[in-house]
């Protein structure tokens, strides 16, 4: 069961930064759009992600329920050590999640829509950009259980160059999800090929802040190099990433769109493979070489057993749903116009 | 402010504000269903009107309380990390579980607000039932948690160490039944009122009668049933406190001293160092039968409990109050509409303004009635085991988030009603044009 378990964090985190990522990049992506396509844009945009929004989110959830029913231990020490992000963050969420309802529901069309695209944008940057801050603190090792101090425990156990990286990184890599996922809504060439250079330029931020990734990792002294590269498996990782992105760019203008997803989320996938393989089970490296394992920092048997057992009941019952629910919101327009 | 004050109060601000949403969430989805099945059965274009109109409102709860929600579950490790990390494994659960039920709802509210004229009719009318029963599925497992808080169960507790851990019968805990039904029935009656009454303030203002009229009666309807099985909910509650937590119970009404015979004592003001409640209504033996099922029943004063573990005695006692009090008048208007249905009168004004000032008052007795169970739990945030006191984050500057998260949850509600006013006052050009104009959108 704890296979299970450990399996289910990791794929809801995976799902999250793939489909709640494309989510905040929609908002990324409309901040980086000239005023001219903005709502052209923003239709597309909400086209797509409007029906499955809410579901996007909720693998955030299931991540942070997991963490704290299966290894409270970490959920603890992650809560008390990064408070001050993990509050932004929400804050972020709040801001994004209302304004985006906001800006569908109001009845009235007005002035008030500026506000909410503003907000709305700027939180789509703001969230992911503390959701890797978050990431890439917890295997830096600047998080110290004994820290005297408030700056030492409450601000250096994330403010590095190397989590910030990872934060910036965190926003490309949504971006660049987010355009190529929107490649296949579009409905003309015109429209496409704004999508495609949407794509182009995000990716060349993600290299660009991959770099700055490996940049500060080299100047902390965090082994990256080694993790990525020291083992076949992700060497491996590697190269499967760069091939799907070698194909993904051949394919971008005549492709299809769902290969051109599923090329993308592959290649965030062995990100994330290549990003944690190295050291699991330790899902948080400490300060003075101690870590918190998802083996050694779990509950005891039969809480894993249960939430193992939950969390199986919920996918049969959840995953069928969703997988039809994307699938129906796949087919274009609806046969009658829609209220919304 | 100090930080244990301000985690409290963060925590509080927090569900209480959660709470609103949730309920609405948990409750409109069946009122949709019935006004759209309404529509189906009929035909009749109001109850489509009214259907749409409501999930549009629904929408706007259900982001905002997806939000909160989202929020509580960090908050909950962000304010009491102890807690978490020896409670964690242990209530999770309902926690396991809830996280699907909200994201069956997540899915069915996908289908369901962006499905018209793209299934089936009835395909789509379930997938607004599923919205509901799984939002009502999972306010019972989230109660059922606060109730294993008050009822701890499910392990043994050993030199500080918890062992033996059993998720499920923790989860299935004394307190879990009584306390999941009296939310659920409060969750109709606040949302009922709430609604109703801003419908019978559309009628009496005579703004697209027929459009409200139909939508009050849903709303009412829903709302009375609810306020009529609301008190006996309460009294079984009750008697399960008097049980579980007897200190809770002493608070609830200010009962300083162990007798038998203990009168029910109403309103007053609660003096606890003199032990006494001045100015208050004195019912013998009222208590010890509510409590008990007996006048002559013995029940536990505050006296029985050592000091160190006393609740806020005039806060739990105040809150109790207002609950009961309030739930008496809804259940005196509930009655009076039945009448009034009866005599078919339930066009009067006077019913009609009856109704408006009933609007906040389901929303003011939930907000008591967690008051109560939550600081009638006080100094315990795991009853008996752990203080609270002992669970809060050591991070200091607490007071800087609380003041941060008020503010955004005041400018948050006041959108969310400045919202709902740009619905309603847009109601008649949104469903009342004649057939055949364009949508609006
Ligand atoms: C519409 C709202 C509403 C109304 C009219 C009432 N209640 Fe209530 N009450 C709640 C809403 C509520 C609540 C907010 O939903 C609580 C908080 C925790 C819970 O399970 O339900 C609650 C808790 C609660 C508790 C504490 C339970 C515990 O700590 O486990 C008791 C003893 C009562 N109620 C008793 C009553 C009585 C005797 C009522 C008589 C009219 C009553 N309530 C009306
Ligand atoms: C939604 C309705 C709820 C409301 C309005 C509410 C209200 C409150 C209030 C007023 C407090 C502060 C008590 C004090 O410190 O004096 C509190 C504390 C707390 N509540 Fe609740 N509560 C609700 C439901 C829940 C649920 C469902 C849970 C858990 C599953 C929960 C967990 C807690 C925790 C952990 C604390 C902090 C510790 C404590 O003060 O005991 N609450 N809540
Ligand atoms: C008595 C207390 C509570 C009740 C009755 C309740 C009920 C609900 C309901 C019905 C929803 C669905 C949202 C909607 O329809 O508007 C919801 C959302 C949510 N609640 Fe609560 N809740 C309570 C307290 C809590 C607590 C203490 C937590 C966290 C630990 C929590 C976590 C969540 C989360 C994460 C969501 C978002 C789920 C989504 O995206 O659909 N709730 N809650």
């Amino acid at each position: 069961m704890l296979t299970v378990v450990i399996i289910f964090l990791w794929a809801s985190l995976l799902l999250y930064l793939l489909l709640g990522g494309a989510d905040f990049g929609a908002g990324i992506i409309e901040v980086f759009t000239s005023r001219a396509n903005k709502t052209q844009t923003r239709k597309t945009l909400y086209r797509a992600i409007g029906p499955i929004w809410e579901a996007n989110h909720m693998w955030l959830i299931i991540a942070i329920v997991i963490l704290f029913v299966g290894f409270p231990a970490i959920y603890a020490t992650m809560s008390v050590h990064l408070h001050i992000p993990l509050t932004i963050m929400l804050l972020g969420i709040i801001a994004r999640g209302t304004a985006f309802s906001f800006r569908h529901y109001d009845a009235v069309v007005d002035d008030m829509q500026h506000l909410y695209n503003r907000i709305f944008g700027i939180s789509s940057v703001i969230t992911p950009l503390f959701l890797g801050i978050i990431a890439g603190s917890t295997v830096s090792r600047h998080i110290d259980p004994q820290a005297r101090t408030f700056l030492d425990a409450y601000i250096f156990s994330w403010l590095h160059p190397f989590p910030i990286a990872v934060g910036l990184f965190t926003v490309a890599i949504c971006g660049f999800l987010a355009a190529v996922y929107l490649v296949g809504e579009t409905d003309t060439p015109s429209e496409r090929q704004q999508f495609v250079d949407k794509v182009k330029g995000m990716n060349i931020l993600a290299v660009v802040c991959g770099g700055l990734v490996f940049l500060a990792a080299y100047w902390e002294g965090i082994p990256l190099m080694d993790w990525v590269f020291g083992h076949p498996l992700g060497l491996l990782g590697v190269l499967a990433a760069s091939a799907s992105l070698v194909l993904l760019w051949y394919l971008l203008l005549h492709g299809k769109g769902t290969v051109l997803r599923l090329l993308a989320g592959f290649q965030v996938m062995m990100i994330l493979f290549v990003a944690t393989y190295r050291h699991f089970p330790n899902l948080v490296l400490l300060k003075g070489g101690g870590y918190l394992s998802l083996l050694e920092h779990r509950g005891q048997d039969k809480t894993i057993q249960a939430l193992g057992l939950a969390l199986l009941l919920g996918s049969v019952l959840i995953l069928p749903a969703l997988i039809y629910l994307i699938y129906s919101f796949q087919k274009k327009e609806p046969k009658q116009a829609p209220v919304y | 402010m100090d930080d244990f004050l301000a985690a409290r109060s963060q925590m509080a601000l927090s569900l209480g504000f959660h709470i609103v949403f949730s309920c609405i969430g948990m409750v409109m989805p069946f009122f949709m269903a019935v006004s759209h099945y309404l529509w189906l059965k009929t035909n009749a274009m109001v109850y489509q009107n009214v259907t749409k109109a409501w999930s549009k409102g629904v929408a706007i709860f259900f982001a905002v309380g997806a939000v909160s929600g989202t929020v509580l579950s960090f908050e909950l490790g962000l304010l009491w990390p102890t807690f978490m990390k020896h409670a964690g494994p242990i209530f999770g659960m309902p926690f396991s579980l809830e996280g699907t039920a909200f994201f069956i709802e997540a899915i069915a509210l996908g289908f369901y607000l962006y499905g018209w004229g793209r299934f089936n009719p009835w395909f789509h009318w379930v997938t607004g039932v599923v919205v509901g029963i799984s939002g009502l599925t999972s306010g019972i497992l989230v109660v059922a948690a606060n109730a294993w808080m008050n009822s701890p169960a499910g392990f043994d507790f050993v030199n500080g160490q918890y062992l033996n851990v059993d998720p499920i019968q923790a989860m299935f805990n004394k307190a879990w039944f009584s306390q999941a039904l009296h939310m659920s029935i409060a969750a109709f009656a606040a949302t009922g009122f709430a609604v109703a009454g801003v419908h019978a303030l559309m009628i009496l203002k005579n703004k697209n009668v027929d459009f409200h009229r139909k939508a009050f009666k849903i709303a009412a309807l829903f709302a009375c049933l609810a306020a009529i099985l609301q008190p006996l909910s309460g009294d079984h509650s009750a008697k399960d406190v008097a049980q579980r937590q007897p200190a809770k119970l002493a608070a609830m009404e200010a009962h300083f001293r162990t007798e038998k015979r203990a009168a029910l004592v109403i309103g007053g003001i609660p003096d606890a160092d003199a032990e006494r409640v001045n100015y208050a209504i004195k019912i013998p033996g009222g208590l010890s039968f509510l409590a008990h099922g007996d006048f002559d029943a013995e029940v536990k004063g505050l006296d029985q409990i050592p000091k160190a573990f006393h609740p806020p005695v005039a806060i739990t006692h105040y809150a109790f109050q207002i609950m009961v009090g309030l739930g008496m008048a809804m259940l005196l208007l509930s009655l009076l509409y039945l009448w009034a249905l009866w005599k078919k009168k339930t066009d009067r004004s006077w019913l009609l303004k009856l109704f408006v000032v009933a609007i906040p008052l389901g929303f003011i007795a939930v907000e008591a009635g967690w008051t109560v169970t939550e600081v009638g739990r006080q100094p315990w945030i795991i009853y008996g085991i752990m203080r609270t006191a002992d669970a809060v984050t050591p991070m200091p500057g607490i007071a800087y988030s609380f003041y941060l998260f008020t503010a955004v949850y005041l400018s948050l509600a006041g959108v969310v009603v400045f919202m709902l006013y740009r619905q309603i006052k847009m109601v008649d050009q949104l469903y009342d044009r004649p057939q055949g104009v364009k949508e609006y959108h």
